[in-house]
């Protein structure tokens, strides 16, 4: 049997992952047309790429059916409860910086910390007679950072894209969203919040501790780790 | 391994004792409006229900606990007083530990009562107390109107104690603005910037979003108006603080919330009430001499009590959530109520836990 590596299929992050590993001895390509999810890789024997996209590499991890998988920590963390005892994390790649944030509007010139925030949140519901309204698409991280900084009288709104838009579009009043260098953000006028990071992600290989290891498995394994390790 | 007829049988069997007691059986549906629990509980509810939804009703939620339907058809067609008792599942959405169940029975015993709250407070306490005698299990107490009352009567202005009132049930936000009414926390640069400058202070940015400038403006002015009223006092303060921490058997902690009231007069009349409640259970037999009582309990279970607050635990597995628990939630019954409101007092048990308790013992 093969150790399964799960790649993003496309763009950038897949460049950079491929990159990544040929800086560490492991070739690994596209075969076949652009068009086909396929993949080879050379420098470890008994490994096989499986492309597929980034936001489904954290439940193949955790359904076992790959045994390492690259893809960022907001998507680990977001997707899989208790993330740490399904999946372990082997090496932060260094490249796919992205931090989760709260923004709000630059002119909301009295809202720059969480505690602000829960205060404009109670009276906009007692003037608009509904809960202030965050696009995002991580629910589950956005609404955990809140519950835990005890911050009332918000709703999250799902945002599968153009979330930055959705102010202006009035259907959502702020937003929380990855930001690279937070051009965007200001580019529809929005700032961050001080005290609002929610999460810091980065792109990481990931090992999952749930895939059935054979003595294939278990020695493709180890011949990796020796490469990832020497390179250190 | 609990068998589920058997938890089955159990629930059926302390429905019928809730019924001898005087309750009237009541069902409600699986399926709940999830604007109503929202509005009520805010985006927390969605880590702890399911969510469905089709074209017709929008978003419903499978029912995480009876205390908001079994309000709801009470406030509709219920006659005064009335004594109700329910007994069925209930479903919990589960994120972080596999080992919690996310569907379980419950048996419930809820009472809606114009007078005689301490009476009725002693009354539901001592049957659950029945139901689990001889379980190894712990009761702890609380009454979450003695810290409403504390704050309520703070020498502060109106929206600082509206604030602070908000925040009740959440421990930390109401602890950080606490600090910052007590000038504790130092002010943040944004802050004191913005009390700095005098006047419109809209600049240069772009006005987007339905929070229009007027909303902004309104609120800094708001900060500004703070800023002029001197922070809590420090006996004040004090007093607050020394009374979230109260933990002692009751005779105690009356008496050390006694003290306390030197500094805060205005918990005097929620302690008469307290007194009273602790009279109406010694009288139905209640070991009220020895029964825990916690100033700060109840704070965080997201049920919205606002009076006194109960729950049974098993000493020997602080992993397992209480066996039985409940409390008084008046203020419930004015949001569901539509201009209604009754005082109301109830609890729920868990047939299952009581069952695995037992199994355990022999």
């Amino acid at each position: 049997m093969t150790l399964k590596l799960g790649v993003p299929s496309k763009g950038r992050l897949m460049e950079k992952t491929f990159d990544w590993f040929a800086k560490r001895g492991v070739t690994l390509s596209r075969t076949g047309s652009d068009r086909e999810y396929a993949g080879a890789v050379e420098g470890v024997s008994n490994m096989e790429l499986v492309l597929l996209s980034a936001g489904e590499v954290p439940r193949e991890l955790a359904a076992g059916r790959i045994h390492l998988g690259v893809t960022g920590t907001d998507l680990v963390q977001e997707k899989l409860p208790r993330f740490e005892q399904q999946v372990e994390d082997l090496a932060e790649m260094g490249f796919g910086h992205a931090d989760l944030i709260l923004a709000v509007p630059q002119f909301w010139i009295d809202v720059d910390t969480l505690d602000d925030l829960d205060a404009a949140a109670s009276a906009f519901r007692a003037a608009h007679g509904h809960r202030l309204r965050i696009a995002t698409k991580y629910h589950r991280l956005v609404r955990e950072f809140l519950t835990d900084a005890g911050v009332a009288d918000y709703q999250l709104v799902d945002s599968q894209g153009a979330t930055e838009g959705t102010v202006k579009n009035e259907t959502a009043e702020m937003v929380a969203d990855i930001t690279s260098t937070g051009e965007t953000l200001r580019a529809n006028h929005l700032k961050l919040l001080n005290d609002g990071l929610v999460l810091k992600s980065q792109a990481t290989l990931w090992r999952s501790r749930v895939a059935k290891y054979g003595t294939d498995e278990k020695a493709a394994l180890n011949t990796l780790l020796d490469l990832l390790e020497h390179r250190k | 391994m609990t068998l589920r007829s058997d938890i089955q049988a159990r629930a059926a069997q302390l429905r019928v004792r809730f019924e001898a007691a005087g309750a009237q059986v009541v069902d409600t549906p699986l399926l709940q409006r999830a604007g109503t629990l929202l509005d009520l509980y805010g985006e927390d509810i969605r880590a702890r229900a399911y969510v469905t939804t089709d074209a017709l009703r929008g978003e419903q939620m499978l029912r995480p606990d009876f205390t908001v339907p079994v309000v709801e058809a009470h406030m509709r067609h219920g006659a005064e007083p009335a004594r109700y008792t329910y007994s069925g599942e209930v479903f919990r959405r589960q994120e972080i530990d596999p080992d919690r169940p996310n569907e379980y029975l419950q048996v419930g015993y809820e009472v809606f009562e114009r007078d005689g709250a301490a009476a009725a407070d002693a009354e539901v306490f001592s049957l659950f107390a029945l139901q689990v005698r001889g379980l190894p299990l712990r009761a702890a107490t609380g009454d979450i109107g003695i810290l409403m009352a504390a704050v309520e009567g703070l020498n502060t202005t109106e929206k600082r104690k509206a604030a602070l009132m908000r925040h009740i049930w959440r421990p930390r936000r109401f602890r950080s603005l606490l600090d910052r009414f007590a000038g504790r926390s130092p002010v943040p640069e944004s802050r004191r910037k913005l009390l700095e400058t005098e006047g419109d202070l809209t600049g240069s940015a772009v006005e987007i979003g339905k929070r229009r400038a007027a909303e902004v403006q309104a609120r800094v002015e708001a900060l500004r108006e703070d800023a002029k009223h001197p922070p809590i006092a420090e006996n004040e303060l004090l007093a607050l603080e020394a009374l979230m921490a109260v933990r002692e058997t009751v005779p105690f902690a009356t008496e050390q919330m006694r003290d306390i009231a030197v500094d805060l007069p205005q918990i005097n009349p929620a302690l008469d009430r307290l007194d009273a409640r602790t009279a109406a259970m010694k009288a139905r037999g209640v070991d009220v001499d020895n029964l825990d009582f916690e100033a700060s309990y109840g704070r965080t279970s997201m049920e919205y009590y606002d009076g006194f607050v109960f729950g049974f635990y098993a000493e020997a597995r602080p992993d397992l959530p209480p066996v039985a628990s409940g409390g008084r939630y008046d203020a419930l019954t004015r949001q569901l109520g539509e201009g209604e409101e009754i005082p109301a007092v109830g609890g729920v048990l868990r047939p299952d836990l009581m069952l695995q308790l037992e199994e355990a013992r022999k």
